[in-house]
């Protein structure tokens, strides 16, 4: 069996349907878990206080804003190279979700920043990459919307998708690339020496696990989503036709 | 029951309670269309179910 079979429509909806709710509680469970052991059962900071909860929120998303485009590129371009319209729908169905990822983590960094920086905000490299990423997903939904022909739309976004990786990529090298910024190296690293200490690493891997099963549950029903919308659409013009 | 936050206490609830209402909302937002586009396709099935005979 070939993983190609899967860009049938039907058989998408047939597979992951039974899968979905598990994901789903799965999802709730990890960031229920990790967010209440990160918020009430973890220790504040020696140098940043109780700010360090705010850990358990901003890296995940920041990780999740960073990876949804990654998975959209590698949809984009099956798009692009073999023509699945499942791919291209699930590109389009994950951009919102990766929208939200980086606002919260825009907006949980500008919190966490003020107390530590004292600044809401920097012209930082991470942080202006990550501002761009911002507008470029913003920008890949507009595009969406704005274009009739869901293949001629499919392949524009796929373009400005493989285009804005390049801000992906940045965002999360830019503090390797330029040591001036104000923001600090990966808090989490398989290098035990650089990760950050076991009672914070524990619960921000269940939340980070959270958020990806969250995406992935998320994902799929959007997916659906658009699938259902379009078989509608296609029934409605061959009836008008 | 809330740990005491100290003086970083208004940057660490709004840091949850934003982050939470993003999350919480965009779940109820992917569900309302997930089910809105159900129905359409229902109701466009029904359709072409009538007219076809």
């Amino acid at each position: 069996m070939s993983i190609w079979e899967y860009a049938n429509p039907k058989k998408f909806i047939a597979t992951t349907t039974p899968v979905l709710p598990w994901v789903m509680w799965g999802a709730g469970l990890c960031l229920a878990v990790g967010l209440v052991w990160g918020f009430f059962f973890t220790p504040d900071d020696y140098r940043q206080g109780s700010t360090v909860k705010i850990f358990y929120l901003h890296v995940p998303s920041a990780m999740m804003a960073i990876n949804i485009w990654v998975m959209m590129l590698v949809t984009s371009l099956i798009w692009l190279i073999r023509r699945h319209h499942v791919s291209a729908l699930a590109a389009k169905a994950a951009a919102p979700i990766g929208i939200v990822m980086t606002l919260m983590a825009l907006f949980t960094g500008a919190v966490w920043g003020q107390p530590m920086w004292g600044t809401w905000w920097a012209w930082d490299p991470r942080l202006t990459s990550f501002l761009i990423l911002f507008l470029f997903y913003l920008g890949y939904m507009a595009l969406w919307t704005a274009i009739e022909d869901d293949d001629t739309a499919a392949d524009l976004t796929s373009v400005l998708c493989i285009v804005g990786s390049v801000f992906a990529v940045l965002s999360r090298y830019a503090v390797n690339f330029w040591n001036q910024g104000l923001h600090q190296g990966a808090s989490l690293s398989l290098d035990a020496e650089e990760n950050v200490a076991d009672v914070f690493w524990y619960p921000a891997l269940v939340c980070i696990a959270g958020f990806v099963l969250l995406f992935v549950g998320l994902v799929i029903l959007r997916t659906q989503t658009e699938i259902r919308l379009r078989r509608a659409r296609a029934l409605q013009a061959r009836m008008t036709a | 029951m809330i740990p005491d936050l100290g003086k970083y206490a208004a940057e660490v609830l709004s840091a949850y309670a934003v982050s939470l209402l993003l999350l919480l909302g965009l779940v109820w937002v992917s569900v309302r269309a997930a089910r809105r586009a159900c129905a359409t396709l229902e109701a466009v099935e029904r359709q072409k179910a009538a007219r076809d005979g």
